[in-house]
């Protein structure tokens, strides 16, 4: 663990990817300290509608006078919050159903192989769409939809990982030694895979959290007046060219999100992959 | 020397690497006369691809290092050239190149006619014996010379075989066109890379006399490595033996074979399986090329070492006619040698 | 010959997706709502309307019956009313899809134009400061929100510049539809007024979506050829003196571009997914920019007719990557 840390720490863009994610946390928990106005999720102030960025508003102010420095601060809360949940929900029925698929040879494993490449078969945005749009509007109905539209990546790389170590003499010597199937699947055969779950976990938060900003971009996301980044931006471009820090500043929130998971991902996958890594030192 | 066609001198390459500074060449020397068949044997990891990629230029630019020596090849300093010269006006040209693994050495994605094309584009000898020629003339010209070698290296159907993928046809027909390919720019050196480890026992046997058989025809020089003292005593005319990264003992085949003279020699041919000894390996391990052991190398697993053997390495010592050993205690004086 | 058993092979998965599709679409059209038909005949609608619309889906019958009588109204072609346009909704996506099409393959072109070689040169300078700042700009471009990126994009070069249109196909009327294409159309008319102004209105919407499209063709050729060029056949071509242009730019990278075609399929999902949000920013006369009044109008029928031509359009470029894949990767056998 500490050796991860340690190469993680001389990867720099890791590094940034890792500061960025951490920031974003800290700005979920303090938004109430952080913020100038936490009044302004909910209230307006239409004397100010519209104010450039300023000593009073720092990143200015959105149509209805409301800070928008604060709301992002606050927005961070449901970022986090969707992109969080939904990839736990997509990691808990992805992962088992590629273990159970991966493990046992069948009729079975292969339906849900073939499911699963279905929902793969068709753009995570297009489903996530139709099924928000059926549910409506909500918090939990975009988490419900980004779930199920992105656990079958964990399924395939999940399914794909345990039948290639499955053949291998520890996990067959601890099958001979009659450990139960579920022991084999938890005790020796998830910890071995578990570097690629993390590295596509890491890379699958960035994707989730930009599919929820369009999700929401496009009007299916938490109604107003939740602060939800991409409806900032939605609402942002009746004021253009003149508002430009309306649609500007929480652009720039989801970018620098993304990227830090993004930038993550790809350190952890350098630092975490045994098979990029030797490649890696050959070149060196 | 005029004989001389390629001598190495005092070579010294050494490899980057996590674990520190690999010394994979220390000072060889190695010298091929013109339409000489040299094998360069030793175990696996005693340099000898090494040496066979330094001679071509092609060590790995990223890790590998040489610190010392010369390679003078017709005349001319191969070290001292940049890559583009070495690559336009050696490499395949003067120099050609058989690689151990026919299996992966063809690029997957294009036929082997394109791929032979390609290299009588670049390196038809007649673009220097008749530079006037057109380019489509050549290339009929060359198309020709193509279609006789690979008759003369036994492949069936050399026109459907241009066509094929490399995929498409068996390993030991693959070797069969690597050899082909080596010979067509008439080079004066071939640089044969253990050509026939990779192949069926049945195969190897073939393919190693149709490549002596056209060297001979064609005065080219052989630079041979091998592991299997039986492959290099078939082929070669001398044999040089390698111990981790330094040459230990150079011979015409028939000393070789009667004279040994260095331990390591010895040893290796003790080695070889035989109904009065059956299997005997060489006591100790390969020593680590990191931190090798000082002197000859080869001491710490040699029962005539002594105080000397440790602190130099032994000077070339002619025991006879082009049959050189380094050590000081050879099995065999130069006198009795004589 | 052997194309066709390609082809064969790859249409037989081929149909169950397409149908494992319709499954997904109709479970989540007819199963998750409460009242579907309230769903399909919009906010304003009278009991009435529901009514008759509940009996027209027959959804008082038991799901497998209702799953077949879908199975069989869309393959008559029949996707519903559209409550926003009154029109049959696969009318409307029809003639909306050359729009759509003319971008994608449009961002395409611009795509490896740009990423192919950018991917080889990273490859070849891999570990310098040019590869690694590479690395950093795909990373960035793929976490760009493309809706943001068109806004920024409009902002600057429309709003503040005034060097590109701001939204729109072209000014006025386009050319007489013949492919539907415009820029094609125009050359067919022979107009080079009108495939000029089609083509500086297609500027920002192409680089919007070709941005993450780039940065994927870039990183996944920088694998192909890295991996490539580690191989024993560049060490033999080496060896024999092949030029080292011929070995990068021919024999190099034809075999990463093997790799990089199958992630055509991929990057097509990406443009779809774009499509979509950046036709609203460009108002774009596309299946995105109907994708997104049908969710802003509630026109039920219609956000599920795009799901279902959204998904059917990436499984058949899917399946036709894997022919093409299939037909110039010569160890590809079956």
């Amino acid at each position: 663990m500490l050796r991860i840390l340690r190469k993680l720490a001389e990867d720099r863009a890791a590094l940034v990817g890792l500061i960025l994610i951490l920031a974003l946390i800290a700005a979920a928990i303090l938004a109430p300290l952080l913020s100038t106005h936490p009044g302004d999720v909910t209230e307006f102030h239409t004397a100010r509608r519209l104010s450039p960025p300023g000593p009073e508003n720092w990143l200015g102010t959105d149509r209805m006078g409301s800070d928008i420095y604060s709301r992002l601060l606050f927005g961070a809360r449901i970022t986090l919050t969707i992109a969080v949940t939904a990839i736990a929900v997509a990691v808990l029925i992805g992962v088992p159903m590629g273990l159970i698929a991966g493990y046992y040879e069948g009729f079975g494993s292969n339906l849900l192989m073939r499911v699963s490449d279905i929902f793969l078969a068709v753009p995570q945005i297009v489903l996530a769409i139709a099924i928000a749009q059926t549910l409506g509007p909500s918090i939990e109905n975009v988490i419900l939809a980004l779930s199920a539209t992105y656990w079958p990546f964990w399924a395939r790389l999940v399914y794909a990982e345990t039948r290639s170590i499955k053949n291998e003499p520890f996990v067959e010597a601890a099958i001979a030694l009659g450990c139960s199937p579920f022991r084999v699947m938890v005790l020796h055969i998830l910890p071995s895979i578990s570097s690629s779950i993390i590295v596509r976990t890491t890379i699958g938060m960035g994707g989730t959290i930009l599919t929820a900003a369009t999700l929401g971009f496009l009007g299916l996301g938490p109604p107003p007046p939740t602060p939800e980044w991409g409806r900032t931006i939605a609402e942002s471009r009746e004021f253009l060219p003149m508002a430009w820090w309306y649609a500007a500043f929480p652009g720039l929130a989801i970018f620098l999100v993304v990227m830090g998971f993004n930038l993550l991902g790809d350190g952890l996958r350098d630092v975490l992959d045994p098979r990029l890594r030797r490649a890696a030192r050959h070149g060196k | 020397m005029e004989s001389e066609l390629i001598a190495v001198r005092n070579l010294r390459v050494s490899f980057a690497s996590d674990a520190g500074l690999a010394r994979v060449l220390d000072g060889v020397d190695l010298t091929i006369g013109r339409g000489e068949i040299m094998g360069l044997v030793g175990e696996s990891g005693c340099g000898k691809t090494t040496l066979a990629r330094a001679i071509l230029g092609i060590l790995p630019g990223n890790s590998a290092r040489i610190e010392a020596g010369s390679i003078r090849f017709d005349g001319r300093d191969l070290l001292a050239m940049d890559q583009d010269r070495l690559a336009r006006e050696v490499r395949g040209k003067e120099i050609a190149y058989i690689p151990q693994d026919p299996f992966t050495a063809f690029n997957p994605v294009f036929t082997i006619g394109t791929q032979i094309d390609d290299l009588m584009r670049y390196k038809s000898p007649l673009l220097r014996s008749a530079p006037q020629m057109s380019r489509r003339e050549r290339s009929r010209a060359d198309r020709a010379r193509v279609l006789d070698l690979l008759r003369l290296v036994q492949l069936p159907d050399p026109e459907g075989v241009l066509r094929k993928y490399p995929h498409e046809v068996s390993g030991g027909q693959r070797q069969r066109l690597m050899i082909a390919m080596a010979l067509l720019p008439e080079p004066k050196l071939v640089i044969a890379d253990e050509p026939t480890t990779a192949l069926d026992v049945t195969v190897q046997a073939q393919i190693l006399k149709i490549l002596k058989q056209l060297a001979r025809e064609r005065g080219v020089a052989v630079l041979f490595t091998t592991h299997d003292l039986g492959t290099a005593y078939e082929i070669c005319d001398r044999i040089t033996v390698m111990y981790a990264g330094q040459e230990v003992e150079e011979a015409p085949v028939a000393s070789f074979f009667a004279q040994p003279s260095h331990p390591y020699t010895r040893k290796l041919l003790d080695s070889l399986p035989s109904s009065e000894n059956g299997i005997r390996g060489i006591a100790g391990e390969i020593p680590r090329l990191i931190d090798p052991p000082s002197g000859c190398r080869f001491h710490p697993r040699c029962e005539r070492a002594s105080e000397a053997c440790r602190g130099t390495r032994p000077p070339r010592d002619a025991l006879g006619p082009a049959h050189t050993v380094r050590c000081h205690h050879p099995l065999i004086a130069a006198e009795q040698a004589a | 010959m052997k194309t066709l058993v390609l082809v064969l092979g790859r249409l037989a998965w081929f149909v169950p997706t397409i149908i494992g599709l319709l499954a997904i679409v109709f479970f989540i059209s007819h199963v998750i709502p409460a009242d579907p038909a309230a769903f399909v005949a919009g906010e304003n609608a009278t009991p009435e309307t529901i009514a008759a619309i509940r009996e027209k889906l027959g959804l008082d019958k038991p799901l497998h019956i209702q799953f077949w009588h879908y199975l069989v109204s869309i393959a008559q072609g029949d996707m519903g009313r559209s409550i926003y346009t009154g029109r049959p909704v696969a009318e409307d996506l029809l003639s909306r899809l050359p729009a759509t099409l003319e971008l994608a393959i449009a961002a395409i072109i611009v795509a490896s134009l740009i990423g192919i070689p950018l991917g080889v040169v990273s490859a070849l300078r891999r570990n310098t400061w040019l590869d690694h700042g590479l690395r950093v700009v795909t990373i960035a471009g793929l976490a760009i929100a493309s809706f943001w990126f068109a806004i920024l994009l409009q902002l600057f070069f429309s709003m503040r510049l005034g060097v590109t249109p701001l939204h729109g196909r072209v000014e006025g009327w386009g050319p007489e539809p013949i492919t539907g294409f415009y820029t094609i159309d125009a050359i067919i008319w022979q107009d080079p007024e009108i495939l000029l102004d089609a083509l500086r209105h297609m500027i920002l919407p192409v680089t919007t979506l070709a941005l993450p499209a780039t940065a994927t063709i870039v990183r996944f050729t920088r694998a192909g050829v890295l991996n490539a060029l580690q191989s024993n056949y560049v060490l033999y071509e080496t060896a024999m003196g092949y030029p080292r242009r011929l070995v990068v730019w021919k024999y190099v990278l034809r075999n990463a571009l093997i790799g990089t075609v199958t992630q055509i399929g991929l990057i097509f999902g990406l443009l779809l997914a774009g499509a979509v949000v950046v036709e609203a920013v460009f108002d774009w006369p596309g299946l995105g920019l109907f994708a997104v009044n049908s969710i802003l109008s509630s026109d039920y029928n219609a956000v599920m007719g795009f799901t279902l031509i959204a998904g059917a359009m990436f499984i058949v470029v899917n399946l036709l990557v894997d022919i093409l894949q299939g037909m110039i990767d010569p160890r590809e056998t079956r």
